[in-house]
């Protein structure tokens, strides 16, 4: 997704000359293309993202459109102060891409991963979140909100590889993305998660289990009205996320149930755990948190089969 | 947009009394801080910025971002008459864009500002975008010298150096105090300006109660490549006997034998 991101920001650079690019030290071997196309209009400030966004706001005042890149913590949380006070107060044309959403950086650490970025961010309603949940889905998110008004918060993978069957690189703001239709449960995802949501609905229909998936890939504003729709229509619905739940989709998914008054029964799939020190893989942590096609799988099984979970 | 009075009618003893008599009507506190500040903000609005209209898009940029100094700001805005003396009026009271802190939708202010540290990376910033996009503008950021304990205020430091961004000017409102107490006591910062230098930028010591060498040291300053650094020495309160270095006028709003007091004050000054 990384070299979805900048090939999509130089293709709008090359464009408009008001798009510029910053990373706090970040992207190597990833931001380089950019940086040997436009070298006067990109800045590593530095590990130093407070200023990073700081700068980022005068810039914006002065009829730039900075995108500001580092791994989603070091984006989201260590500066967030400045994006309140900064492009969010200011409705600043600020765009922040987080790299490394969930787990993706596994060996790197708890620190290093982005399992908090985009819930910490949700409460303020003048900031765009865009969760892509593919390459291409991250290509047309960025054409559809580069120049929008007010700052966008871009919660990016870095694989390249990974896809969505049936979501094709469709963004629409404000709306989910309905990949598959069924009757018994839907699976709500957020992020790459959401290719594993699919392959649980595949695993789910050798059970003879018929899933709708859909993906949110604009978490604020959220998208209420499809939300609502897909809660009517199943008894059933199972939030997916590599993030915690609290203040993440799976709260997201709650409100909605609740505020509508459907009747549907909601199950969370999520990060629950306080972090650990222990290295691994981002497949070992989809595993121990149960978030991986085997674990959404069984436990939307489970469910039906009337246990409490 | 307002009719501009001129740069001649902002002074210093004028923007203390509009501190004063708005602090003292909506009984507020940080009149000290405001004080403080009041020959570097006249200085600023009465000659050295470079606004021929607050719609001009090659004007200067002025960034307080020592926020709770507003009043001062404030002050300045109405003798130049772009805000009313009804707008000043309604400082502090509901639904009013004149708060303790300046908000970025009042015309003449260009940023939102309170939470200090915040100023100085937005300034480099708009000294960035002006060289981006080959402007002569310039931007000035008022900084506390108790805003020289955040950690981001020397990010920004490093950046401003780094780029060598020479259309950018911070002053520090350098009275020595905070909120608690006297920066040599909180965290000491006594010599600011060596630092600032150590870190690559054009630093100078200058009387931030003296306009005309405040007004010179930014023209000798312009020729230098580098970002500069005006260490104002201040006194907090400065102007009203019974407030001057004293901690108490941080926070405190005035009686109105206090107030009687403060304008005779500033009247014989």
């Amino acid at each position: 997704m990384r070299t979805a991101f900048v090939e999509t920001v130089c293709a709008l650079a090359r464009a408009d000359r008001r798009v510029m690019l910053l990373t706090a030290d970040l992207g190597y071997n990833a931001l380089e293309p950019f940086a040997a196309a436009f070298p006067e209009r990109f800045f590593n400030v530095g590990v130093a993202e407070q200023n990073m966004i700081g700068v980022a706001t005068g810039l914006a005042a002065g009829g730039m459109i900075p995108f500001c890149y580092s791994i989603a913590p070091f984006a989201a949380l260590r500066p967030y102060e400045f994006l309140r006070n900064g492009p969010i107060l200011h409705r600043s044309r600020v765009r922040v891409a987080g790299v490394g959403a969930g787990f993706e950086y596994g060996t790197a650490g708890p620190s290093h991963h982005g399992i908090d970025d985009a819930a910490a961010l949700r409460p303020h309603p003048g900031l765009t979140i865009v969760t892509p949940a593919e390459p291409a889905q991250l290509a047309a998110a960025l054409r559809a909100t580069w120049d929008q008004d007010g700052p966008v918060y871009y919660r990016i993978g870095k694989d390249d590889a990974v896809r969505v069957p049936g979501l094709d690189g469709r963004f629409r703001a404000g709306r989910a993305e309905i990949v598959r239709d069924g009757r018994d449960v839907a699976l709500i995802a957020m992020g790459t998660l959401a290719s594993e949501a699919c392959a649980a609905a595949d695993l789910l229909a050798e059970r003879g289990i018929s899933a709708s998936v859909a993906v949110v890939s604009t978490f604020n504003p959220s998208p209420v009205d499809d939300l609502t729709e897909l809660v009517r229509a199943h008894a059933l619905i199972v939030s997916v996320e590599a993030q915690y739940v609290a203040g993440g989709l799976g709260s997201l998914v709650a409100e909605t149930i609740a505020e509508d008054g459907a009747a549907a029964r909601l199950v969370r799939i999520g990060v629950r755990n306080p972090p650990q020190s222990f290295s691994g893989s981002q497949r070992f942590y989809h595993a121990l948190h149960e978030l991986d096609r085997d674990a959404i799988a069984r436990r939307v099984l489970t469910v039906l089969a009337g246990e409490r979970v | 947009m307002n009719r501009d009075s001129g740069e001649s009618a902002v002074t210093g003893r004028r923007v203390r009394e509009l501190i004063l008599r708005e602090s003292h009507r909506a009984h507020v506190g940080h009149i000290g801080s405001a004080l403080s500040i009041a020959d570097i903000v006249a200085a600023l609005y009465g000659g050295i910025l470079r606004i021929p209209s607050l719609g001009d898009t090659e004007r200067d940029r002025f960034i307080l971002s020592k926020g709770h100094a507003a009043l001062a700001l404030y002050a300045a805005l109405a003798l130049r008459g772009w805000i009313t003396a009804e707008q000043l009026a309604t400082y502090c009271g509901d639904g009013s864009l004149l708060g303790v802190h300046p908000e970025h939708e009042l015309p003449g202010v260009e940023f939102s500002s309170g939470s200090l540290g915040h100023g100085l990376s937005i300034g480099a910033g708009c000294a960035l975008a002006a060289r981006a996009t080959g402007s002569a503008r310039r931007t000035f950021v008022l900084l506390s010298d108790a805003e020289l304990d955040e950690g981001s205020t020397w990010e920004a430091a490093m950046f401003a150096a780094h780029h060598r961004l020479d259309g950018l000017y911070a002053i520090v409102d350098a009275n020595g105090q905070q909120a608690f107490g006297y920066t040599r006591d909180v965290l000491a910062i006594e010599n600011a300006a060596e630092r600032f230098a150590a870190f690559g930028w054009d630093a100078r010591e200058v009387d931030g109660h003296d306009g005309a060498a405040l007004r010179a040291a930014v023209d000798e300053a312009a020729s230098v490549p580098e970002p500069h650094l005006l260490l104002a020495r201040t006194t907090f309160g400065r102007g009203v006997s019974f407030m001057e270095r004293r901690i108490k006028w941080h926070y405190w709003p005035m009686s109105p034998e206090e107030y009687a007091t403060a304008m005779r004050d500033v009247a014989a000054t």
